[in-house]
């Protein structure tokens, strides 16, 4: 055993699709002239941060070898949540009054309310043993069914200046809802790599025996990351809901495929233990501009879908193909 | 290429084989006499079981040439190469846990009928055959997940077997064999010799070597050493061969004056997951400090659900008290353990050791991530410099301590395990067939490390199936046999007739 170099410290794989990216903004900016206007990529941002978000939470899930089906029902039940208390407050029964609650009070309350549900999940998922994508598909139509026994099947609308100003205000030049997935990718990253917690995810996922026998309480590390990604669905819902300033109770519907799209086309194994949270941001940017960019050349919505299922495979063989070299 | 009555089947020259910042195999030569067995031996990490896996089809990338009968001949997979009548038996398990052993046997091969279904009653009688030959009792139609790593490399060679191979190349086939399993596989090697077929056998065990391999081949730091007769090279010039020097003294124990009683295990007993019946039957023993408790007994004895049990991993299914100092304590999980002083290493290090994914200084750091924290917060920098004293205290051999534990060659993993868990400074260690896979330099290494280890005070289990081995470690060896206690002996009346006759089943 001879060392000959040191192994690089860069992961061929990130710039790998960080070469991707760069080369699909080209294609766009060169075959649309709408493409790389700064309305249009603000747009594109905050458009993208909302899949950011999820997807964040998604790759926690998906790093302990699990899924997350139900990220788009939290989403729509937790902006409900959050316009409602906004609305209405929590009424009190008997008399004619209500609490009414703070723009804080509001986001801490809709955040809990998806970190429950999720919190759910996980307990089904470690006490009952119901396999993840059926314990989350179950969330997921049960948390639509809550929306829409909350709003009544309507939209909430008229959330209020302070949230118009979070889904659509500036800040230093740069949309709200960027800065707001740009916080969670700071603070996720850093959780990953620098907490235990983190670092008990990815040995969870890379092999859950071994890290039960080094001492590891592993179903509370599953159980933090249901609830983590319920939370982020959450934050992902506030935005959506401020954006429209209304939370329609069918909001994120599909927002799971999107996210987990993110996630394996940012090169995290659905195995579990391997991928990043950053390689996660780059897949949901390629995901975002390729969505924008089919709707700005107009290729149709038909289309758009058949063309996203193969940017995704090819992502995948790719990945594959350079891994397979030994 | 005549060489005697025999013919060089396999031929390997010139090979080379570059991992990302390590030369694991240079120019390295190798031959394959028909009829014969060719032992390989050389350190961990020598460069092995990669050789073998260029010669099976398992990588494809290499320099080199490959010869079968004098035709050069490159594999695009294995299943190529088990076409051509290679067939390999790899070091680690490959098994698929939720198959049948029939199942496993017959992987992707699997008979059929007309109508193409599966023919499970001819595939079920075939198996049989193999399997009757190895004197494997166990239900065929059972997960191989149910049965013990001894009994699943028992299906590992009957799926080798299965192939009609040519050649047959062994990884270290009995590291996790007992001594019954391994006469019958040296009768099983001596019949398909007979048959011509080539048999390639590595290991660590030296008294294996003159058992039964005629050839022997040294490697070292992936390097072609020597290719000799083993009827006239002796023992001692193999190793010397092997190791590049003269051997360090053979082990001997230091007697340390054994201390307070430190875990006492009281009835301990493990039902089985349905519940009907007992793994471990009502076992009761004692450890001290400074003392090392030699467990012996054969496979499928209740050695290692005995520590597993008393590790916490079963959970309720596990019964019985634990003093500890001057607790009463019975951990239902291995957190619980931990926290009582209890380290267990285990049998199988790849699916209990390790995480294959992380760095060595993240499996390293693992069981006691709380020492590389600083502010609450993960220091990256402190985890490597404590990995990094292990790397050098046991030669782990890896570029560095940042290398990804699945590209380790079997022994380094094995060090990287024992590091894992010395690093949480426990007060009782459990250790599960410590040695298994580890080269003769590196195992006397590990015993020497036990015994200072009960120098400074631990209390020490030992799981072994290596009769002289537990012998020369222990201070008191207790048997097991069918889940039950049936004897204890101190060092003075050591004796391998006594404690083997102890671990055998009364009739
Ligand atoms: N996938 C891999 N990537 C990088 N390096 C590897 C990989 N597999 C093996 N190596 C390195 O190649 C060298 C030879 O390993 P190999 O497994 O062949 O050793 P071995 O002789 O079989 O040892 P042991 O007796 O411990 O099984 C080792 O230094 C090992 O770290
Ligand atoms: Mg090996």
């Amino acid at each position: 055993m001879i060392p000959i170099a040191l192994k690089p410290k860069f992961n061929a794989s990130f710039l790998q699709h960080l070469f991707a990216l760069a080369l699909m903004v080209l294609a766009m900016t060169l075959l649309s002239d709408k493409f790389a206007t700064a309305d249009n990529l603000f747009n594109v941002m905050r458009q993208i941060s909302v899949n950011l978000c999820i997807s964040v939470g998604m790759t926690l899930v998906i790093l302990t070898g699990g899924i997350d089906l139900s990220v788009g029902s939290i989403l729509a039940f937790s902006g409900a949540i959050a316009a409602g208390l906004v609305e209405w407050g929590i009424g009190i029964t008997g008399i004619d009054a209500f609490i009414g609650f703070t723009f804080f009070g509001v986001v801490l309350a809709a955040l809990i309310a998806g970190g429950a549900l999720g919190w759910f999940n996980g307990l089904m998922i470690t006490r009952f043993k119901v396999p993840p994508f059926v314990a989350t598909l179950a969330m997921l139509t049960m948390a639509r069914g809550f929306t829409m026994l909350y709003t009544g099947g309507f939209p909430i609308t008229g959330l209020g200046y302070t949230f118009a100003f979070v889904g659509t205000g500036w800040w230093l030049g740069i949309p709200m809802p960027v800065w707001v997935s740009i916080g969670v990718i700071a603070l996720f990253t850093f959780f990953m790599r620098k907490t235990k917690t983190g670092r008990y995810i990815y040995a969870v996922g890379g092999n859950e025996k071994a890290t039960r026998l080094s001492g590891v309480n592993v179903r509370r590390v599953k159980m933090v990351v249901y609830t983590l990604a319920g939370v982020l669905s959450a934050v992902a819902g506030i935005l959506v809901t401020a954006r429209l300033d209304s939370a329609q109770p069918n909001a994120g519907m599909g927002y799971e495929l999107d996210s987990i799209a993110a996630v394996v086309i940012g090169g995290t194994s659905l195995n579990g233990g391997k991928g990043s949270i950053i390689g996660t941001v780059i897949g949901a940017l390629i995901i975002g501009v390729l969505n924008n960019g089919l709707v700005l050349l107009n290729v149709s919505p038909f289309w758009q879908q058949v063309i996203k299922g193969m940017v995704i495979l090819l992502a995948v063989i790719i990945e594959k193909a350079g891994r397979k070299k030994d | 290429m005549i060489n005697g009555t025999s013919h060089i089947i396999l031929q390997a020259q010139g090979i080379t084989k570059r991992w990302p910042g390590v030369l694991a195999l240079d120019s390295v030569y190798f031959n394959v006499y028909a009829g014969q067995v060719n032992a390989v031996v050389g350190e961990n990490g020598a460069g092995k079981s990669t050789l073998m896996n260029i010669l099976s089809g398992t990588y494809t990338e290499y320099e080199g040439r490959v010869l079968l009968n004098g035709e050069e001949i490159r594999f695009k997979n294995t299943a190529d190469a088990q076409r051509a009548g290679i067939s390999m038996i790899h070091q680690e398990l490959n098994l698929v846990p939720c198959l049948s052993v029939a199942e496993n046997i017959f992987l992707g091969r699997e008979p059929q009928t007309p109508f193409g279904t599966i023919d499970y009653r001819e595939m079920y009688r075939q198996a049989e055959e193999i399997l009757d030959c190895l004197q494997f009792t166990e239900d065929i139609r059972r997960p191989v997940s149910d049965l013990r790593v001894g009994r699943q490399q028992v299906v590992e060679i009957a799926k080798a077997l299965s192939f009609d191979a040519r050649v047959l190349i062994m990884d270290e086939p009995t590291s996790s064999l007992s001594e019954n399993e391994t006469t019958l596989l040296f009768k099983t090697i001596a019949s398909l010799t007979a048959k011509g077929v080539g048999i390639v056998y590595i290991t660590h065990k030296m008294d294996e070597l003159t058992q039964i391999a005629n050839r022997v081949t040294v490697l070292r730091d992936g390097r072609f050493v020597s290719e000799s007769e083993v009827s006239d090279t002796p023992v001692e010039e193999i190793i010397r061969l092997m190791v590049g020097r003269e051997r360090k003294d053979l082990f001997v124990k230091r007697s340390h004056p054994v201390g307070e009683k430190r875990l006492e295990a009281r009835n301990v007993c493990l039902r089985s997951e349905e519940g009907s019946k007992h793994i471990v039957k009502d076992i009761s023993f004692e450890a001290h400090a400074s003392e090392v408790l030699g467990i012996y007994g054969l496979m499928g004895a209740g050695r290692t659900e005995l520590f597993e049990t008393i590790f916490g991993l079963h959970g309720r299914r596990g019964t019985g008290t634990l003093l500890i100092g001057d607790r009463r304590v019975m951990p239902r999980n291995p957190k619980e353990a931990i926290g009582h002083g209890i380290a267990l290493i285990p049998e199988d290090r790849k699916t209990d050791g390790l995480v294959l994914e992380m760095d060595i200084a993240r499996n390293i750091a693992l069981a006691s991530l709380d020492r590389v924290l600083k502010g609450g917060v993960l220091h990256f920098r402190g985890e490597r410099a404590q990995a990094e004293g292990f790397r050098r205290k046991f030669d782990i051999k890896s570029h560095s301590v940042r290398q990804k534990a699945q590209e380790l060659s079997g022994g380094n993993q094995q060090k990287v395990v024992l590091s894992k868990w010395l690093l949480t400074d426990p007060d009782i260690l459990l250790l599960d067939e410590p040695t298994r896979g580890i080269d003769i330099n590196a195992k006397n290494e590990i015993y020497r490390l036990i015994d200072h280890l009960a120098g400074k005070g631990m209390a020490i289990v030992v799981i072994s199936s290596e009769l002289p081995e537990i012998m020369a470690v222990s201070d008191r060896i207790i048997t097991l046999c069918e889940g039950r206690l049936t004897g204890e002996f101190f060092r003075e009346e050591f004796s391998e007739e006594k404690i083997l006759k102890a671990s055998l089943p009364e009739k």
